[in-house]
């Protein structure tokens, strides 16, 4: 973990001092035709770091995967505008800007684990982008090594889902949006994957909004955490999460981490 | 083992009571009646039975093709969809045998009317299942070749036909028999050639053991069909969970 530490130490004071990746200003979202309208965001305001790792946390209808997909132009504004790096979200997706890593792996079936890391130089005009990860170098950062030929289904659900960490990696995107993506996995393979995300986040120092709804993944993966209520869905606070930049897995034993996770708890209270 | 052992075991059954109840040839033929057939009329099954095996063959492809594109277009176009889809299921309501005269008087006696007749059966499980297939991508998948990018064309060859796969060779499977049934059926009305018209001339000629040969045939033309897909079947499905079937 030495080099894991020096990365951290480097990156760290970034931490206070940084641009704003995405923008987001009076943004609301509406679903649903004229007289079943649900709002599902409701001027909704708030800035995310370049390089930060923002949780956003919420009760289930508050609309943090509506915030997600707003960014990553699945669905429109209603009202208000997104800037990711100055530009449009539709702009930003063709540019590559982001990724986005589902709850559902999403992989091809037929294809193996390299070559569905591969699938976005494939499409979409990626074929254009010279400055690419190795999806063989990714395989290994993900901790599949020797893994490349399997197919989807000779691998765990863990293992699937680094796959699809893997191939949101491989276009080098500054941002990585992550709708729940541990949600569906045992709580050992997510702590491993938690883990392992905050590893791969100091390695290479993309952006991160991870969505969740479990306060512990929240606390423990953010730098900060967005919390948002439901109906419609509102920026109910946005908190800096005090803890070590460095974190193992049992910093969730220490008094500081419990506080926090109480704080949070008690904020979630009010948002149902 | 069992089915084989089965087999033989109802062959053995059928000469014993053809043989004991003294069944006179014309009504049932025991089993070596209808072996000695093979043997002494084998020129005249040979005959016909090359022009059903193209005219199925033609008719299965035919009909799977345009079912195939078809199924494409009414993925991309919802208003081609609600159009022609009612019409399609309307066409197959429609019972074979009694579109099979229409078609002979369209198109004359030669094979053009039993392959439209094979096409024609092989056609709707096609399209409804190849349609089923194309649409069978998760949303997440779609959204996720949404946020790469990809345009309509990418999303069709890299993700939705592997994705029918499955559901184009349950159709398949049913096409690759029904083909021969078409091609069969076109052959009763008025044909001087082919395992159908064969059928129809023996059975008026009280000739059973010929009909019958000419019936095992048809069978084993039908099964050598649905073999063939099944081993294209799991060639193309290596990648599948479960691909033994």
């Amino acid at each position: 973990m030495a080099v894991a530490e020096a990365t951290a130490g480097a990156s760290a004071p970034a931490g206070s001092t940084q641009d704003v990746a995405i923008s987001v200003r009076n943004a609301s979202v509406v679903f649903g035709e004229d007289d079943d309208q649900v709002v599902a965001l409701s001027d909704v305001s708030v800035d995310f770091a370049d390089g930060g790792l923002v949780t956003i946390l919420g009760p289930s209808g508050c609309g943090k995967s509506t915030l997600l997909r707003l960014v990553a132009d699945l669905v429109p504004a209603a009202e208000g505008e997104v800037s990711v790096f100055g530009h449009t979200p539709e702009e930003a997706r063709r540019r590559r800007d982001f990724a986005f890593v589902f709850q559902d792996a999403t992989l091809l079936p037929w294809r193996s684990a390299i070559d569905n890391v591969r699938l976005p130089l494939q499409v979409g005009g990626g074929g254009k982008i010279e400055q690419h990860a190795s999806p063989e170098e990714l395989l290994a950062l993900v901790g599949l090594k020797g893994r490349e030929q399997a197919l989807p289904h000779e691998l765990s659900g863990g293992m699937r889902q680094r796959v699809s960490i893997a191939r949101a990696l491989v276009c080098r995107p500054k941002i990585l949006l992550m709708d729940e993506p541990f949600g569906a996995l045992d709580e050992i393979t997510r702590d491993k994957l938690n883990e392992e995300l905050l590893r791969i986040w100091q390695e290479t120092g993309t952006t991160i909004l991870f969505v969740t709804h479990s306060i512990p993944e929240a606390a423990f993966l953010g730098e900060k955490t967005l919390v948002l209520s439901a109906h419609p869905g509102r920026v109910l606070a946005y908190v800096d999460v005090d803890l070590p930049h460095e974190r193992a897995l049992s910093i969730r034993d220490s008094l500081e981490f419990v506080t926090i996770t109480a704080m949070l708890r008690d904020l979630l209270e009010k948002a149902s | 083992m069992p089915p084989i052992a089965a087999a033989i075991g109802l062959i053995v059954g059928w000469q014993l009571i053809i043989t004991v109840f003294g069944v006179p040839q014309f009504i049932a033929p025991s089993p070596l009646d209808v072996i000695n057939v093979f043997g002494e009329r084998g020129d005249i099954l040979w005959l016909n039975f090359w022009p059903t095996f193209m005219e199925a063959v033609a008719g299965f492809v035919v009909g799977n093709t345009i079912a195939v594109l078809l199924a494409i277009w009414f993925v991309h176009s919802s208003l081609a969809e609600r159009a022609f889809y009612p019409i399609a299921v309307f066409i197959n309501t429609i019972p074979i045998i009694a579109v099979a005269p229409i078609l002979v008087l369209l198109l004359g006696n030669g094979f053009a009317p039993k392959i439209v007749i094979a096409a024609l059966i092989c056609f709707f499980p096609t399209l409804v299942n190849m349609v089923r297939g194309l649409k069978s991508i998760s949303p997440q998948m779609l959204e996720l070749m949404r946020v790469l990018s990809a345009n309509q064309r990418e999303v069709l060859f890299k993700v939705r036909l592997q994705s029918s796969l499955p559901y184009l060779f349950a159709a398949l499977k049913i096409a690759s028999t029904t083909c021969v049934i078409g091609a069969i059926v076109g052959e009763w009305i008025g044909s001087n050639f082919g395992l159908g018209a064969l059928i129809i001339e023996a059975t008026y000629n009280f000739r059973s053991p010929l009909l019958y040969a000419t019936v095992i045939l048809g069978a084993g033309l039908a099964v050598t069909f649905f073999t063939l897909t099944t081993l294209a079947e799991r060639w193309l499905l290596k990648w599948r969970p479960s691909a033994a079937i």
